[in-house]
């Protein structure tokens, strides 16, 4: 019999937070005008910001909590601070948008707090039944929010394309789950790991089957090929700033439950677990940067360009250890602030209704709208990993893991994609500041909100790229051991 | 202000940006004020780096003007700072062209003026900073970063093809220079550190353990990006279109500075880390580089496009560089040092001469001209000193480059020192030719006729550079004199690793050659 104790609710604090919120958004939404229903939106905001107060105090008193079912740790602690981030810089960004086109409904926000509670719990899950619970929590709000604009074909495609998908790559995790459950009579990660360990059953085929079903799972939900495949049609239809969160927050919350698995509890499952990393790392790269050279809308350029990148990070999974783990969480916060950034600004540009997506559009946006064009120029780059950013940085540390650990192959391919990568960032900057022309992508000046938005990403780029020694502190302490 | 004369180095490298960043807060219409911004802040810097070049000491040998400060923590990465005589040159060299291009581009860049002079200001500081960075590190940071305002340059302010210039150079060079990182990384994990002295100590006193296999294949990491950017044949190909696109001022700093980067990195990276690598691939790199020599020179001679003709001759002028490199003789190497200056100061100048020919006429090609020296004396005579200087005259600087690579080949071998010699006939042949089919001869082209001649401005940038040119043909001492030490120490470090199996004849130090 678990009693519950204040300490676990500590430990829990930010998304206990963030849950109250959100039920408090739904609460006051029928009463607000259609006009003020952006007021919803700073209330949410205020909640992020309270849950990111409530996870100092959560670092405070750190431990297990409910049983072992959900551990309060550095680790955990570092991707909520990630999830509240992207959450807050995806308010920000997405007010104005869904004033112009037009469904503003306080749903939104109180599905992107639910969905990040989802995420939160996600990295704070030492419990295969919690994590999945998270997941599904994440995951059901997220559908909801790729079809937010209702009216629109492209979006209810999205929605249904992700669900669809969504609940099949879910089932894939649960089956995998049940197997472990089967083999090893628990679900707790780490009396997992010791029985693991003990029983000597990391040979068994059942074992291996049940790893392949789990990744297949959290594989669909960070894009890894070939589970990729929905992930060009749902970024694309889905509304921008919901576009931003999804390329960034469920993927990094996916992460974390691979470093707790792969890295935590089945470890001694090494070799199996570290081939399907690595090939899945191979392909990833590989098919979402050649792919995305032939892309000519950018969103869809742009959800390739996410596919690359998990791809990266799979190679900082591969390499495993305290050091792929710390490169892994810096990436994911250099991945958050450039990709949420571009996707962001993109929403804007793309006018109402979002009709300017082609790269075409942008054609002469350098000269007229310079600081625009600077600021998505430096998302560019720092995608492309252009030293003085941090996605150099970033790539810098995934691949040194990579060659301590010896995956010397593995990081000559990761860096020859990554200059083909080059190519498809640099068409942006072509387009905006070498073809002569109007740029059909420019609609009206950048709303403040906004403004902060892409403030803090791109000093958080050049700031993080130059002086990268207070984060790094941070993710070594997180890349303890796990799980 | 006692902080400030203890960074000189920081100073130096920054000072560019700083003007980069005052042209930021310009008003996009006040053209003249970010030009004067620009001429001031460049031309500071060559002031600065002229007093480093002064105070610089010959006979200490390492590294001077040090500044070292811990600012990456794990993994331990420094800013560490100095310089010897080779980058020494290399840094007045980039800090003495600078400038002109800057004139240069007075009054041919009309479009986004302040953007233009944003990135060639930016570019200044990428390169100074590659020449001073002696943290591997550090230096991979310049080595890329440079390569943003570059494209920028190419891209936006070229010619037709710019854009496919212009990517084509970027991947170019990042393609060769990823698989750096590669080796930079791997370099690390072996000795544990960034810092490029403290790896050079370990490698020459066999601490660091890197076994023959790995050394061949870090040497080619390393060694591919710099061919990539000097460029030896057969990568070169990016290198005709990039200069022919470039804006005078981009081709100018292409030819002069980036191109010296990877024969600076071959001297500062491939030698002392990897001498045993080095002197295995050596007879290969050679024979590349003499092909180089005489494909450039034999492109150049059938090439209608003024431009083009100056951009394959860079091919092979670069070619003499990395001989001379590879011949590990003091003569050689020294050689090999003074021509990468000869080479940015007389190539940065043809690209100038062209620059402004287009100017006036908008075409390049060599059969719309004819008779240009009766129209254009005075253009015409800088036109020929430089030619001059480039094919390698006696009392002009190209000489003294050419002469002491040749006689450091002869050590090596008679065969490489005798087609090394064939390149420079090539140079005279092609150069002359295109000189009179140019400047001599009736006047071909009524469109010509009214062409008005050399401007003040104009004029002062040309003098500088004879001016140069001169001083190094004739009295190169106090240039050469500032390497002494430091090619000393190069071949020390090649010959003394391991051999493996020696080249057939190891070329004996060469005795001073003056």
């Amino acid at each position: 019999m678990i009693t519950v104790q204040a300490s676990d609710l500590i430990r829990i604090l930010p998304q206990v937070i963030l849950s109250a919120f959100a039920i408090l958004v739904m609460l006051f939404e029928p009463f607000l005008p259609a006009r003020r229903k952006t007021l919803l939106g700073w209330f949410s905001l205020f909640g992020v910001i309270a849950a990111g107060a409530a996870a100092m105090r959560t670092s405070f008193s750190p431990g297990p909590a409910f049983g072992g079912s959900v551990t309060a740790d550095p680790f955990s602690l570092y991707f909520i601070a990630l999830f509240l981030l992207v959450a807050a810089l995806c308010l920000l960004g997405s007010f104005n948008y869904l004033e112009r086109d037009n469904v503003n409904h306080g749903e939104f926000y109180a599905l992107i707090l639910m969905a990040t509670v989802g995420m939160c719990f996600m990295a704070a899950s030492t419990e295969l039944m919690m994590i999945f619970l998270g997941l599904e929590i994440s995951s059901l709000s997220t559908y909801v929010l790729a079809g937010f604009k209702r009216h629109d074909g492209l979006s209810n495609e999205a929605s249904l394309k992700y669900f669809l998908l969504g609940s099949f790559a879910t089932a894939f995790f649960l089956y995998g789950i049940a197997f472990v459950y089967g083999l090893t009579g628990t679900t707790n990660l780490r009396a997992l790991g010791e029985r693991l360990s003990r029983s000597g059953a990391s040979g068994t085929p059942l074992l291996w089957v049940s790893i392949v079903l789990m990744f297949i799972g959290l594989g669909f939900k960070v894009s890894a090929v070939p589970f990729h495949i929905w992930t060009p049609d749902v970024y694309q239809g889905a509304p921008a700033p919901v576009t931003a969160f999804l390329s960034v927050g469920p993927k990094a919350a996916a992460f974390a439950v691979i470093l707790r698995i792969f890295l935590g509890a089945f470890q001694t499952a090494g070799s199996v677990s570290f081939q399907i990393l690595w090939l899945s790392a191979v392909l990833t790269m590989v098919v979402g940067n050649l792919a995305a050279l032939w892309q000519s809308n950018v969103k869809r350029l742009l959800a390739y360009s996410s596919i690359a990148h998990a791809g990266y990070v799979l190679v900082g999974i591969a390499a495993g250890g305290a050091e792929g783990t710390s490169a892994v969480l810096f990436y994911l916060a250099a991945y958050a602030l450039m990709n949420v950034g571009a996707f962001l600004l993109i929403a804007h540009l793309a006018g109402t209704g979002e009709r300017s997506t082609r790269i075409e559009d942008y054609t002469g946006l350098g000269y007229t709208r310079p600081g625009v064009a600077a600021c998505l120029t430096v998302f560019m780059l720092s995608l492309a990993g252009v030293p003085t950013t941090v996605g150099f940085l970033g790539k810098f540390y995934l691949f040194r893991a990579a060659i301590h650990s010896h995956l010397i192959g593995l990081t000559i391919i990761a860096v020859l994609t990554s200059v083909v990568s080059v190519y498809y960032y640099l068409r942006l900057v072509v387009v905006m500041y070498m073809r002569e022309g109007k740029p059909e992508a420019a609609s009206g000046p950048l709303p403040w909100a906004l403004r902060v938005a892409l403030a803090t990403s791109v000093i958080g780029i050049f700031v993080l790229g130059l002086f990268p020694n207070d984060l790094l502190v941070l993710t070594s302490l997180a890349a303890g051991p796990l799980p | 202000m006692i902080w400030l004369a203890q960074h000189p180095l920081t100073i130096l490298t920054f000072l560019p940006l700083a003007g980069a960043a005052v042209i930021v807060f310009l008003r996009r219409e006040a053209a003249s004020h970010i030009r004067g911004v620009a001429l001031a802040f460049s031309l500071a810097t060559f002031a600065l780096a002229l007093k480093l070049f002064l105070a610089f000491s010959p006979n200490q040998p390492g590294m001077q003007f040090v500044e070292h400060h811990p600012w990456i923590a794990s993994p331990p990465i420094g800013y560490h700072l100095g310089i010897d005589g080779l980058s020494v040159l290399l840094i007045l060299l980039s800090a003495f062209l600078t400038p002109l291009s800057v004139l240069a581009s007075w009054t041919s860049i009309t479009s986004h003026v302040k953007e233009f002079f944003l990135f060639l200001l930016a570019l200044e500081t990428g390169m100074i900073g590659v020449f001073v960075s002696l943290d591997l590190f550090l230096f991979f940071i310049f080595w890329e970063a440079m390569l943003i305002p570059m494209y920028f340059l190419i891209g936006v302010w070229g010619h037709e093809r710019r854009v496919y210039a212009a990517v084509k150079f970027i991947l170019y060079t990042m393609a060769g220079s990823a698989l750096m990182l590669v080796g930079i990384i791997y370099l690390y994990t072996v000795t544990g550190t960034f810092d490029l002295e403290v790896i050079e100590r370990q490698v020459t006193s066999g601490v660091a353990g890197l076994s023959g296999s790995a050394q061949t294949w870090l040497f080619l990491a390393f060694f591919l990006a710099f061919a990539i950017k000097v460029p030896m044949f057969p990568f070169h190909t990016w290198l005709p279109d990039a200069h022919v696109e470039a804006p005078t001022a981009g081709s100018v700093i292409l030819a002069g500075v980036l191109l010296k980067m990877g024969t600076y990195g071959m001297l500062r990276f491939c030698l002392p880390l990897f001498p045993q690598a080095s002197r295995e691939f050596a007879p290969f790199i050679i024979v590349l580089a003499i092909v180089g020599i005489i494909y450039g020179s034999l492109v150049a001679m059938v090439q209608p496009d003024m431009k083009k003709l100056v951009a394959y001759s860079s091919v092979a002028h670069l070619g003499f560089v990395v001989l001379g490199i590879f011949t590990f003789t003091m003569a050689g190497i020294q050689g090999a040092i003074y021509q990468m200056c000869n080479h940015g100061v007389s190539t940065g100048a043809l690209f100038i001469l062209v620059g402004m020919l287009y100017d006036r006429r908008h075409t390049r090609q060599i059969s719309e001209f004819g008779g240009l020296a009766t129209i254009l004396p005075v253009y015409s005579a800088f036109f020929l000193i430089v030619a001059l200087s480039s094919l390698g005259l006696p009392m002009l600087n190209g000489f003294v480059g050419e002469f002491l690579i040749i006689l450091g080949a002869f050590h090596v071998r008679v065969l490489y020192a005798a087609l090394a010699a064939v390149g420079v006939v090539l140079a005279a042949v092609y150069l002359l030719w295109m000189y009179q089919r140019v400047f001599y001869g009736e006047v071909t082209n009524e469109k010509n006729r009214k062409l008005p001649d050399l401007t003040d401005r104009e004029k002062v940038i040309l003098v500088s550079v004879v001016v140069v040119i001169l001083w190094m043909g004739i009295y190169p001492q106090p240039f050469l004199r500032r390497l002494d030490l430091n090619v000393a120490q190069v071949i020390q470090r090649v010959e003394r690793g391991t051999p493996s199996y020696a080249l057939e004849k190891t070329p004996p130090p060469a005795e001073r050659t003056r």
